[in-house]
């Protein structure tokens, strides 16, 4: 007996400590943020103080890295810049994909994602889901 | 090796471990240690190809974003002998 299909939902999460973001911010400043954000996702994440705030920051790195494990692309990088976090007016984040991460998600046939981000003074985590097409026939006796 | 690539290897070696956030002590850090398994995580993969750009004096292009390539001192070591021949005669030790 044969039963319908199901899509496949995977998913994906990670953690980073705010203080390694911080300390790169220290440390490459621009040239962190410029490899590792996008313009939006660099603009959206600035302090009270007009610094960057890495908490934020770091919510954002770990959605990339959540992605990522989704996506276990061959080459065993992704550039981060090909996923960013997009904020809503509501405050509700979603992913936007470009380049090689759209491409790999293709390849994978991911119909949608979600995400969630945390974030507090020491860690920022995130989890990702994405929606693909079922991996075949089942069959149940 | 040559003493340029000796000096090349020192240097990755120290930075490395400034950067990497290995869970293993320098002492233990050999050329083939594969860096992912002694802990570093993606965030310190980034500070690492960071620190390495910044030393060394070169910027890794799309093709060398790869983990292979930052997966031990030998394979780091590789790739800024690579971009510094690309560079031509005097670009590096």
């Amino acid at each position: 007996m044969s039963y319908p299909s199901l899509p496949r939902v995977l998913v994906g999460t990670d953690i980073v400590t705010v203080s390694e973001v911080a300390a790169a911010l220290e440390r490459f400043g621009a040239r962190y943020l410029s490899r590792c954000y996008t313009d939006a996702e660099v603009a959206t994440c600035t302090s009270a103080a007009g610094g960057w705030d890495a908490a934020r920051l770091a919510a954002r790195f770990a959605a990339k890295e959540a992605v990522y494990k989704v996506l276990s692309p061959e080459t065993g990088w992704l550039n981060p810049r090909s996923v960013e976090v997009v904020r809503s007016s509501s405050g509700v984040p979603s992913l936007r994909l470009t380049a090689e991460a759209m491409d790999r998600a293709t390849e994978l046939g991911i119909a949608s994602w979600s995400v969630s981000v945390s974030h507090e003074a020491t860690f920022a985590t995130a989890v990702v889901v994405a929606v693909a097409p079922p991996a075949g026939p089942q069959a149940h006796t | 090796m040559s003493d340029a690539a000796a000096a090349i290897t020192q240097q990755i070696r120290e930075i490395v471990t400034q950067h990497a956030r290995l869970n293993l002590g320098p002492e233990a850090l050999t050329d083939d240690t594969d860096l992912y398994k002694a802990g570093m995580s993606s965030h310190a993969s980034v500070n690492l190809m960071l620190a390495l750009e910044g030393a060394f004096d070169v910027e890794f292009p799309d093709r060398m974003l790869r983990r292979r390539v930052f997966e031990s001192v030998a394979s780091i070591r590789t790739a800024i002998q690579e971009l510094q021949a690309e560079r031509g005669p005097g670009a590096g030790g």
